[in-house]
C-alpha cells in the first residue's frame, strides 16, 4: 500500500513538452483515474511513477520518500498495459510466475505455486494455466496480465488503458471485475484512460489531464457536476455538456448571437456574473427538457435512440444543443419543439478563460 | 467461399510448377556438377560430353586427405596386397601415398585448412553477431547522442571495396605479427561483418516492443536479466538470419585469406585452387575438396531454415 505524490513534475522530449508542472496526490488505497486525450501526458505520468522515465523537473514520492534514484525494480509497482503486456513464448503459468522469480525477491517454489494458483482462481483462469499466451483471446490476455500484477502484491498498481483494446461487452465486465479486485485488495491503483465512462464508473478520484497539466481533480460527481472549465465540461460526459455563448441580463441568460433567453438561478449574480459580462453557459443534456409551454423554440435536427433514452440534437438558429429525453418521447426530425433547462444545473464559465465562475471565485 | 478451380487455373498451376522445376534445376546444376565430379574416377572427370552415369568412387576423397606422389613403377603384388583398401585406390590411380620413415601416412594440407576455416568462420561469426546484437540493442533502446551519425559511420565501413585496403592491412598485420594467424583473420572477418550485423540486428530489435523488457524491469529484473530472458529469445530469428549471412561471408572469403595467410592459418578457399597447379590437375580431388567445403554452410543454413524464412520477411513478424 502506498501514498503517491507527484510534485511539480515537468517532462520534455526534445522540443515536445509532455508534462508541465504536474501535481498529483493519490491517497493510500485509492482508485485514482487519470483521464485525458491521447497525447495529454497520461502514459508519461504513469511511466514516471513506475521509474521507466525520469522527470525533467520535479519529484515523485512514494510513501513520503523521494524515489528519484530508485529503479523500476526497487519501486515495487506493478504495471498493466493495453498490449504487449504478456511475455510471448511463455505459458500463462510462466507469465504469472515470472514476477515472483527475480533474484531480489527470493520466494520459495512452493510459495510461488500457491500464489499463482490463488490468483488463477481469483481471476478464473485456472483452465488457461498451461496455455501459451498467443492462444489466448484479448479478454483472457488482459485477465492474465492483471493476474501478473496481483500475484506480486506490489505497493501500487499502475494500469495503462488495460481495457481499451477489448470489445465493449468484455470491457464492461472487466471494469466491474477490476473495481472489485481493487476493493478486495485495498491497494492504491493509478489507472490511465481516455474513456470518460471508465473514469466515472471506476475512480474514487479522477484527475483530468490536458496538455501536460492537471485541469481538475475530484470525485467523479464533482468532475461531472462542477467542471472546472469548458475543457472538462466538454470532455466528460456522453454526450458532453452543451456550451452556449451568451451574457447575463437581469438574471436571465441571453444567448448571443442567437437571442434566446432562459432563466437563471437566483444566486448566479453572487458568484461574479455581472450584467453584460461575456459568458459561456454550460448545461448537461439531461438537464435540457422538452415542454409544450417552454420559452425557446427549436427544431429536431437528429434523433439517436439509445434504448433507455433518446439523445436529441436540437437546432436553434445555427446552434446545436443536445438533450437527453426519455425513450417514450415521440419526436421526428425537423419537428418544431419547445425546450427549457433546469436553471439550478447551469454552470457559468468565463468566456475568455473558460474557467467556471464557481472555481474562479 | 469454396475454392473453385477452373481447368485454366489448373493448367496454369502445372505450368508454374514446371517453371519452378526448371529454375531449380538451373540453380542446382553447378552443385550437381561438383558433387558428381567428386565421386568420379579421374578419367571420367573431363570427358566431353560429360559423363552422367558412372560407378561412384571414393578415391577422390582419399586423395584429398593424403599426400601422394607419382608411381614410377607399378606396385608389386605383395605391396598391393599389404596395402589397406584406401591405399589401393591410390595405387589404381598410378600414385602412391607418401609415408614417413616410420611408415606413418602423410596427410595432405586439406584437413588443416578445413579446420582453419571452421575456427575462423565460427569465431568471427560469434563475435560479429554477439557484438552486433548488443550494439543494436543499445542503438534501438537508448537515446544516444549523434545516433544517426554513428550508425552511418558504422555503415560507411562497408562502402569501400574490401580489397582496396588489402595491402595496407597486410603491412599493418606484418608489423603487429598478425600475418598468418587465426586471430588475424578472425579480427578481419569480424570487422567486415560487424556493420552488417549491427544494421540487421537493429532492424530486428526495433521490431521487438520495448514494453516486454519494461514489464520485466518493473517486475524486478535488472536490464541485463531482462535482455537475456526476454529480448534475446525474441531476437532469435534475427540472430539466426544474421549469423547465417556472417558465416557465409567469412566462410567464402578468398582475397584476404590468400594475402594474409600461407600455411598455419590458411583457410580452405585459397587452398583448394592452389592444388590445381601442383602436378597434374586432378579435378576430382578439387571437386571433392569443394564438395566438403560446401557442406558446413548447407548444414548450418538447413538447421536455421525456419528462422531464416521468417528473418527474410522481417517487418512482417507477428506481434
Amino acid at each position: 500500500m502506498a501514498h503517491i505524490q507527484l510534485k511539480n513534475i515537468s517532462k520534455t522530449f526534445g522540443n515536445h513538452i509532455a508534462l508541465a508542472g504536474l501535481n498529483l496526490d493519490i491517497a493510500d488505497g485509492e482508485f485514482f483515474v487519470l483521464l485525458g486525450e491521447t497525447g495529454a501526458g497520461k502514459t508519461t505520468t504513469l511511466r514516471m511513477v513506475a521509474g521507466l522515465e525520469k522527470p525533467t523537473e520535479g519529484q515523485v514520492f512514494i510513501d513520503g520518500v523521494d524515489v528519484a534514484n530508485w529503479g523500476a525494480a526497487e519501486r515495487d509497482v506493478a504495471l498493466v498495459l493495453q498490449q504487449y503486456s504478456l511475455y510471448p513464448r511463455y505459458t500463462v503459468r510462466e507469465n504469472l510466475e515470472f514476477p515472483l522469480k527475480p533474484k531480489i525477491r527470493r520466494i520459495e517454489p512452493d510459495e510461488i505455486k500457491t500464489r499463482v494458483d490463488r490468483v488463477a482462481r481469483t481471476l478464473r483462469i485456472e483452465h488457461l494455466l498451461d496455455r501459451k499466451t498467443d492462444r489466448l483471446s484479448g479478454g483472457e490476455m488482459q485477465r492474465v496480465s492483471i493476474g501478473r500484477a496481483i500475484v506480486r502484491k506490489p505497493r501500487v498498481f499502475l494500469m495503462d488503458e488495460p481495457l481499451s483494446a477489448l470489445d465493449a461487452k468484455l470491457r464492461e465486465a472487466l471494469r466491474t471485475e477490476l473495481k472489485n479486485i481493487q476493493m478486495n485488495l485495498g491497494q492504491t491503483f493509478l489507472f490511465v484512460t481516455h474513456d470518460q465512462i471508465e473514469a466515472m464508473s471506476m475512480g474514487d478520484k479522477v484527475g483530468v489531464l490536458n496538455h501536460g497539466r492537471i485541469v481538475q481533480t475530484g470525485t467523479p460527481y464533482e468532475i461531472y457536476n462542477n467542471p472546472r472549465d469548458t475543457y472538462v465540461a466538454s470532455f466528460v460526459g456522453s454526450p458532453p455538456m452543451n456550451l452556449i455563448d451568451g451574457k447575463l441580463v437581469d438574471n436571465r441568460a441571453v444567448m448571443a448571437p442567437l437571442n434566446f433567453e432562459l432563466p437563471l438561478p437566483v444566486g448566479a449574480r453572487t458568484i461574479g456574473a455581472t450584467d453584460g459580462r461575456p459568458l459561456v453557459f454550460g448545461i448537461r443534456p439531461e438537464d435540457v427538457y422538452l415542454e409544450s409551454g417552454a420559452p425557446v423554440e427549436a427544431r429536431v435536427h437528429d434523433v439517436e435512440n439509445h434504448g433507455v433514452e433518446k439523445i436529441l440534437t436540437l437546432r436553434v438558429g445555427d446552434a446545436m444543443l443536445r438533450a437527453t429525453v426519455p425513450a417514450r418521447t415521440d419526436v421526428e426530425i425537423e419537428q418544431p419543439v419547445r425546450f427549457a433547462w433546469n436553471p439550478d444545473k447551469v454552470v457559468l464559465f468565463d468566456k475568455g478563460s473558460g474557467v467556471s465562475l464557481r472555481h474562479a471565485g | 467461399m469454396a475454392a473453385v478451380t477452373t481447368s485454366t487455373e489448373r493448367s496454369l498451376n502445372k505450368l508454374a510448377i514446371v517453371g519452378v522445376l526448371i529454375v531449380t534445376m538451373i540453380f542446382l546444376a553447378p552443385i550437381y556438377w561438383i558433387a558428381s565430379t567428386a565421386f568420379k574416377p579421374r578419367n571420367l572427370a573431363t570427358t566431353i560430353p560429360p559423363t552422367v552415369l558412372f560407378q561412384p568412387e571414393i578415391s577422390p576423397f582419399v586423395k584429398l586427405f593424403t599426400k601422394r606422389s607419382q608411381l614410377r613403377t607399378a606396385p608389386t603384388p605383395e605391396q598391393y596386397a599389404a596395402a589397406p583398401w584406401w591405399e589401393r585406390l591410390v595405387f589404381d590411380g598410378g600414385e602412391k601415398v607418401v609415408r614417413s620413415g616410420r611408415g606413418e601416412v602423410q596427410w595432405s594440407g586439406y584437413p588443416n585448412r578445413f579446420m582453419n576455416s571452421l575456427i575462423v568462420a565460427i569465431t568471427s561469426t560469434v563475435l560479429a553477431v554477439g557484438m552486433g546484437t548488443f550494439t543494436a540493442y543499445g542503438f534501438s533502446r537508448f537515446k544516444i547522442k549523434g545516433e544517426q551519425d554513428l550508425l552511418f559511420f558504422i555503415l560507411s565501413t562497408r562502402m569501400l571495396p574490401p580489397v582496396v585496403v588489402a595491402i595496407p592491412m597486410f603491412l599493418m598485420y606484418r608489423v603487429v605479427g598478425l600475418n598468418d594467424t587465426h586471430w588475424g583473420l578472425i579480427i578481419l572477418y569480424t570487422a567486415f561483418n560487424l556493420s552488417f550485423s549491427v544494421w540487421l540486428m537493429k532492424g530486428f530489435m526495433d521490431e521487438i516492443p520495448k514494453e516486454y523488457e519494461e514489464a520485466a524491469l518493473v517486475d524486478g529484473y535488472t536490464r541485463m536479466e531482462a535482455f537475456f530472458k526476454i529480448v534475446l529469445p525474441e531476437a532469435a530469428t534475427g540472430i539466426a538470419a544474421t549469423a547465417v549471412f556472417c558465416f557465409i561471408t567469412a566462410w567464402n572469403e578468398y582475397a584476404f585469406a590468400l594475402i594474409m595467410t600461407n600455411r598455419r592459418a590458411q583457410t580452405a578457399p585459397p587452398f583448394i585452387p592452389s592444388q590445381v597447379g601442383s602436378g597434374l590437375s586432378d579435378w576430382t580431388v578439387i571437386a571433392a575438396g569443394t564438395f566438403l567445403f560446401l557442406l558446413p554452410v548447407a548444414i548450418f543454413t538447413f538447421l536455421l531454415r525456419n528462422h531464416l524464412l521468417r528473418g527474410m520477411s522481417f517487418g512482417a513478424i507477428r506481434k
